[in-house]
Formats: structure tokens, sequence, C-alpha cells
């Protein structure tokens, strides 16, 4: 078993040499955005720069051990995640370092990027509720908060605290509102809850549109997904319900971005910023929108009619720091509010 | 003296004064090398945690503890009503469609168990077609009628049974087709009626293969995370990816799982214990073919829905909603890159059978001949890995390799100023390892349940007549174990196919498996897209399925005899 494990890793490492002589630029990706997401546009930016990109996808975890187990000799050169506070969490691993770009800090709003120049936003997502179109008055609606009063008793889905939205979205009530109100607020929304968190936000979409509960809170491109379904059943549902931006009288819609960051032990820092730079542009932030529904990070790129549909909003302006900064707290807050 | 005249004296007193034969001494260095990982994650109990385990048992730690013992329970039971059963009826009876039965209760082994779930919440969920069909026909709305939910506790137990009673049909199968038709015949001529030999004489017989079965099962059952996760279901892997994931804390998951190794530990000594109440070996040498029984009229109807009810439920219904999906998204999922993917699969899951068909033998083996307390607990623990989820694997088989690579090339940074890098974090060879502590489990039961039954009497006949070791393993010892090898190959090939964790955390860039690809438009919630690289696994795992089958049936004893 040795000797094969041997061969079959000097095979590989010959390999790896030959490949890295064929070609002189490559860049070498962690990526926690799954490759449907993410390979077309990095063949894109290969074909515009002749630079070689080398991706494995996992989840964000797994990616940030994989690198820190790997340390200094670690072959990537830049981390890329779908939300912000794993991004935090590798710079206080110290997994990263700051980068400076010109392009970068021009076209990325300040509150969407690192001030060191850790990470950077790539594009927007936001957290919503959407409710059922038949059965609710959006004038009923207005805020986070509000969904715990009792006039929402067995009326709302959301999908398990497990997941990393739920608990960023929780991390900036507590950035809002500190830590006791919130816990009472999540009292309130698990006392609401029309059954037990289970699935994911499709899911929670379809519950809606049948009538298992009347308001679910979902990220807004999953909807736009659903509408866009090769199953007929989910554009059904997705015609079904409609999308309420929430605190639009105060602070805004809840904000995460995903983003990325080059590695302390990136070897191709140059390539690196230049693939984020490209990551940046117009032609990648329209496929954004136009792939996945999400929000271009910078103001000024043209979307599509379905998110046209959905109108303007005022999103959160909350420091994203603080949404990695409270993660955890979140959790813990969420364990003994008995959100599953 | 010369070295070789000490070393061969050393050896030679070893092994007289203390017992330990070179084979053992392997054996317990590969097993030690395979339980690294595990090491790895024990040892995590020297970081502190913090306060989190005060939280965690507050809160939601005895919620996990109690979900997972549910689980486990209704899993064991489950799977055992679902495989048992028709073994029997395959192996003693004859009715309308037992022969393609015979190897269809096998196909549900190849679909992923997320996969079932998803596709059976796409069926039976609120807004799936039979509660859509239904309301239509009555005119209820939701929440007028009561129908299951199909994301809970029951939904998760029904899923993982139905894709792991295959585990408990195929061992306890093979159990009732080596049982000698001796004691059967005896029985039946004592007056036992069919159902009494069958739970009298049979059922007792086969009871340490099954119980092999159960246990992999419940191994697997405690492993699983993408079932529950999907669900909502608190079990411990839910818990230990939460402390890691959310909570920020690796050092506490990392202790939950070496928590989950108690269970396994405990699970473990339960089967041990059950084989050691009693030693089966067949004390007649006739192994004439088992006539079986012809069932007609009702008793075949009967036999039909036992047998066909696994498949249906396991099988047909998930592929049947998995074509029809594919249908819809095979134009836009299945170009060049695909054809890789598969062939990144197979060979994957083909290297890694291969290898730890090879390892198990080895270590039954020496298990088998160098029968101590030692080298019984070294063959344990290289099999715990099956239960332990594969991310927290992963990261237990990072940690060394990436010791391993950090000290080579400090060394040749320090006398020849080259940096050597990383040689094997990162390539094949890590997964290839990852793969081995997490199946070797599997292939290791298989072929140890195997020689089992191989009694000593034989090996004693056959060393009588002056047959070597090896000319006894080649003449006597393969030809019985072939089944048993074969199962092995089958079993881990199957399971590297589905394996999702591991591969996606340790392997090098740019390659993808189907699985993963599965995994990724899945958890994506586009479960339309997963279909084709789902039943592509689905169609790739049939094949050996069906070859495994068919040699089984061929190594009935008396089959050999009698054609």
């Amino acid at each position: 078993m040795i000797r094969i494990k041997l061969t079959a890793s000097l095979l590989s490492g010959v390999l790896i040499f030959a490949q890295s002589i064929a070609l002189a630029a490559e860049v070498n990706i962690y990526s926690a955005r799954n490759e449907a997401l993410i390979k077309p546009l990095l063949d894109r930016f290969t074909q515009q720069s002749g630079t070689q990109v080398n991706l494995v996808t996992g989840d964000a975890d797994a990616l940030l051990k994989r690198l820190e187990i790997e340390g200094d000799n670690s072959p990537a050169d830049l981390l890329l995640t779908i939300d912000v506070a794993r991004l935090q969490r590798a710079q206080e691993s110290n997994l990263l370092q700051p980068v400076t770009s010109e392009i970068l800090i021009n076209v990325i709003p300040e509150s969407y990027r690192d001030k060191e120049g850790y990470w950077f936003g790539l594009s927007l997502r936001s957290r919503v509720i959407v409710y059922a179109k038949d059965r609710v008055n959006p004038e009923q609606l207005s805020s986070y908060e509000a969904l715990a009063a009792p006039e929402w008793k067995g009326r709302i889905c959301v999908r398990s605290s497990s997941h990393v939205y739920n608990q960023s979205l929780v991390a900036s009530l507590i950035a809002h509102d500190g830590i006791e109100a919130t816990e009472q607020w999540a009292k309130g929304l698990v006392g609401n809850f029309a059954r037990p968190p289970q699935g994911g936000d499709r899911d929670q979409i379809k519950a809606v549109a049948v009538g298992q509960c009347d308001l679910a809170l979902v990220n807004t491109y999953y909807l736009g997904g659903m509408l866009h379904s090769e199953l007929d059943e989910e554009k059904q549902a997705a015609d079904k319900v409609a999308l309420f931006w929430p605190n639009q009288g105060d602070r805004g819609a809840h904000i995460n971005i995903s983003g990325a960051g080059i590695t302390r032990s990136a070897r191709n820092k140059t390539e690196a910023i230049k693939l984020l730079e490209f990551m940046t542009s117009d032609e990648a932030q329209v496929w954004y929108a136009e792939q996945n529904y999400e929000y271009p990070i910078r103001p000024g790129i043209a979307i599509g009619d379905t998110m046209k549909q959905w109108g303007e909003f005022v999103a959160d302006r909350l420091n994203l720091d603080q949404l990695g900064q409270y993660n955890a707290e979140a959790v813990r807050l969420m364990d003994r509010a008995g959100w599953k | 003296m010369s070295t070789s005249v000490v070393t061969t004296a050393l050896s030679s007193s070893l092994n007289r004064r203390i017992g330990i034969h070179p084979w053992a001494l392997a054996l317990v260095f590969a097993s030690l090398t395979l339980s690294l990982p595990l090491i790895v994650i024990a040892g995590s109990f020297l970081i502190p945690a913090q306060d989190i385990w005060q939280h965690l048992l507050r809160t939601v730690l005895p919620e996990y503890i109690v979900n997972s013992l549910v689980l486990m329970l209704g899993v064991g039971v489950m799977t055992a009503l679902l495989g048992i059963a028709p073994a029997w009826l395959v192996t003693m009876c004859r009715f309308p469609g037992s022969r393609l039965l015979e190897w269809a209760l096998l196909l549900p082994l190849a679909v992923p168990a997320y996969i079932v779930a998803y596709t059976y919440t796409g069926i039976l969920d609120a807004s799936g077609p039979v509660q859509s069909w239904l309301r239509a026909i009555t005119g209820w709305s939701y929440g007028e009628y009561w129908f299951p939910e199909i994301r809970s506790m029951g939904g998760a137990i029904a899923m993982l049974s139905f894709v792991l009673y295959p585990y408990v049909y195929l061992i306890s199968r093979a159990a009732f087709i080596g049982q000698s038709i001796c004691a059967l015949e005896v029985a039946r001529t004592l007056g036992c009626g069919p159902y009494k030999t069958f739970f009298r004489v049979a059922l007792p017989l086969a009871r340490p293969a099954i119980i092999v079965g159960l246990t992999l099962v419940l191994m697997e059952t405690l492993a699983d995370y993408g079932t529950v996760q999907y669900f909502g279901i608190a079990a411990f892997t839910t818990g230990i990816f939460r402390t890691w994931f959310g909570l920020g804390n690796s050092a506490a998951a990392a202790q939950l799982s070496a928590l989950l190794m108690l269970f396994i530990i405990i699970l473990i000594y339960i089967e041990y214990w059950s084989r050691k109440q009693q030693r089966y070996h067949h004390t007649s040498t006739r192994y004439d073919a088992l006539s079986q029984e012809k069932l007609k009229g009702w008793s075949a109807a009967i036999a039909i829905i036992v047998c066909g009810l696994p498949v249906f439920l396991g099988f047909l219904i998930p592929v049947g909603f998995l074509i029809k999906w594919a249908l819809l998204t095979y134009e836009s999922v299945v170009d060049q890159q695909f054809y890789i993917l598969m062939w990144n699969s197979i060979a994957l899951a083909a290297c890694a059978a291969l290898m730890a068909t090879v390892l198990a033998l080895f270590m039954a083996y020496g298990k088998r001949h160098y029968s101590n307390p030692i080298t019984n607990s070294a063959v344990n623990i290289s099999g715990m890995g099956y239960a332990i989820p594969g991310t927290v694997i992963a990261v237990g088989v990072m940690l060394p390799f990436a010791w391993l690579d950090q000290t080579i090339d400090h060394l040749f940074r320090t006398y020849f100023d080259i940096s050597t890098g990383l040689l094997l974090s990162g390539t094949l060879s890590a997964l290839m390892f990852a793969y081995m502590v997490r199946f070797l489990a599997v292939a290791l039961k298989t072929v140890d349940a195997g020689l089992t039954k191989i009694k000593p009497a034989m090996d004693d006949a056959g060393r009588s007549l002056g047959m070597k070791m090896i000319t006894l393993m080649r003449r006597v010892h393969m030809p019985m174990l072939r089944g048993s090898l074969l199962t092995a190959i089958l079993l881990v090939f199957v399971d590297v196919l589905k394996e999702l964790p591991a591969t996606l955390i340790l392997r090098p860039f740019n390659f993808n498996t189907l699985a993963i690809k599965a995994y990724e438009l899945a958890n994506e919630e586009r479960l339309a897209d997963a279909a084709c690289p789902a039943l592509a696994i689905v169609l790739i795992g049939i094949i050996p399925v069906i070859y495994l089958s068919r040699s089984i049936s061929i190594s009935r004893p008396g089959h050999e005899y009698s054609t």
C-alpha cells in the first residue's frame, strides 16, 4: 500500500510540476462557492488573461481548516466564500494577507470590503421576507423585529439555525438591538414557527405557496432561481409568493456578501489580485446577477427583469465585521431560544 | 556473528517468548497507521475548548444523544425487517420473480442516502405531486387532512433504512446460502415447520452474520450528515458541524467526534460479545445444493410483496423520479466534463475497493492465525473510522500528512536549500488513505465473516496433507472466500462512489467526481440539475451489484459439485 501511495504521489507530483512548467501564470483557489456558480467566470478570465485557474470547492470551514493545516506551504492563493463571517474567521486565524489595489478600492463601496484589504466583497445577498400573496397584506409587514409579534403565531417558516444565513441575520440583530432584546425576539419567533425548521430556502418558499405557513425568511436569489426553474411546480410555487424588503423605514434589509481574500501563503499574488479585479468588472457583475440573481457589489450595473420587479431597496449599512464578530454568539442564542 | 543471524535469532526469540510473529507485527503497524486520524481526533481533548461544553450540555447535547440513539434503534429494526425476510425467501423458495428480486434487492445500495432524502421530499412534501393530487381530487386545502411529515425522525429512519437494508440482506443471504442443508433438514425431520425452522435454526445460525450487517448499518447511520441535516434533526453529526462551523470551535467539534467514537466502541463491543457467545462452524461436511421450495398462490404473492417492497421503496421510486428530472435537465448538465467526472469516480472507487480488500484480507488472516488481544483490538480499532463523518476523518488525515510534508520540507530546506512544498497533502494519496480509514471496516467485516465460516479443521486437514500456508490459502480458502472477497470489493466500490465529504475536502485541484457534482447542485437546491449526476452514480453502482449477485449464487455450496 505504501508503495502504491508513493508512486501515486510521485506521479501527481510530476503532473503538477509539468503543469506549472506548461503554464507560467496560474492562480489557485479554494472556493466555498460551488463550481457551477464560479467556473464559467474563471474560464472567461483564463480566456482573457491566459492565466490558468485551478479550483477546489468545498464547505467554507473545511477549506479554512485545510488552509490552516497546510500552513505556509499551502498552494492556495485565494479563498472565496459566500458569507462574510467566514472571511473574518480566516482573517482572525491569520490565514489571509492584506493587499492594495486601486481598482478594488475604487469600485467596491467601503462598507463591503475590509479597511485594511484582507477581504473584498464580490456580490450582495439579502435575506428578506416572502409572503403568500393571497393571505397576507404587505401592509401588515414591517421589520424583522415585528416577526416576533403574536399575530404571526404558527404562520412563519424558516430553515435550521445551523445555516450560516440565519446565523448572520441574527448576528446583525444582535449588533443593532443587543443580545437580550435579540434573545427575546428569537424566542418570540420560534413561538411563531409553523413547523420545526427543516429543508432549504426553496422549501420554505414552497411551504408558503402551499399554505403550510404565510411568511418565510429566505435569500432573494432562491426566489429568482425558482421563478426560472425547469420544474413547473417550483415556478408555480414562486408565482404564489411575493417579496418584502424589511426595515425599509429604518436601517434597511439585512445584507451579506460573497467575497474573497488573498491567502497568507499566496505565491501568485499578482494573478490573484488580477482575478479579483476581473470579478468586480462589469462583465462579471452582470453575470452574477444573470446567473444567480445576486445583487452587484458596485452601483450602476444593469440587472435583469426578475430583479427589477423586486424593486429598489435600502440595504443595511451595518459594518460587515460585526456579522462575523457575533456569529458564535448568535448560534448560542438560537440554541437557548430553541431554534433548531 | 553477522547481523542477519542476530536479527533472525532476535525475531525467533521474540516469536517464542512473547509470541509476536512478523505478520502480527505488520498488522499492528498497519492498524496503528490507519488509526492515526482517530488518534488525532481523540487527542483533541488536550486542547481546552473554553466554556462550550457547559453551553452544549445545558442546551443541545442531551437532544443530540437521544436523537442519535432513536435514529439508530429505528434504522436497526427497520433494516432488519427489510433485509432478513427477503434474504431467507429468495434463498429457500422459488416464486415468480424470485430470480430477478434476488439481485434487485441489492440495487438501493447504489443510491446515496441524501439523494433518496431529497427525492422523497420532492414527492411527499406538502407541495409535492402526491399531496397536490390529493388536494385536487378531494378539494381539501393544506391543514384539513393528515399526512405524514417526511422531514421528521420517522422520515429519516425510513430514508436511511431504504438504502442501508442491503447490507443486512447481502450478509444474511450469504449466511443462509452457506448454511449446511443438513441442519435445516434435521430440523424438518424433527418436526419443525418452515417457520419454526427459520426462527429456531436458520436465524440463530445466521445471527453472527446478521449482527455484522447491522453493525455496518448502524455505523453508517451514525456517520450520516446529509439526511439528518436536510430533515432538520439535531443528531450527533449535526452537533459536530454546528459546533465547528457555527460556533467556530473546531477543538470542541473534534471532542464531540471523540465522544462519538465512544458510541462506536460500545457498538463494536456488543458485536464482539455476541459473536463470542457462540462459535458457529458447521460440523457437517455435507454441503448439498439447497433445494428450493416452490411457492404458489397466496404464499407466492406474499413472498413477492415482502421481497418487492424494499426494491420498490429504495430503488424504483427514487430512481423513477430522478429519471423524470434528468430528462428535463440532461442537455444542460451532460457535457464533455461529465464523462471526465464519470471516469474519475470509477477509477477512484475501483482503486480504493481493491486496496481495501487486499488490506482486509491481510488483516483478517493475521487475526485468524495470530489471534491475541493485541491483534484483535488492533483490527477492531482500524474498523472504527466507518462511523465517523467523512469531514472529521478528512481533518484527521490532513494533520499527519501535513506534518510529514512539513518535516520533509524542513529537512530539504536545511540540507539542500530546496523547498519540497506539500508532497502528499492535497494529492490523491491522501484521499486514498482517508478512504481506507473510513471504509476498511466494510471490507474487513465481510472478509472476516467469510473466513470465520471456514472451520479450523479444514486448515488442519490441508496442513496434514502437506499443504503450505500459501497453498492452503490458494487451493482451499480462496474458492471458499470468493463470494466474501467480491462482496467486499463491491461494497467499498459503491461506498466510495457515493462518498462525499472526504473527497470534497481532500481532493487535488480541478478534480471532480459525480458525487461532488450531485451534492453541489442539490445543496444549491437545484434538485432537477442534480438528477443527472445522481443517476450516473446509481447506474455505475448497479453494474458491479449485478455481477456480484450472480457470483454469490454461483458460490453456493454444492453448486460447484452439481455442475
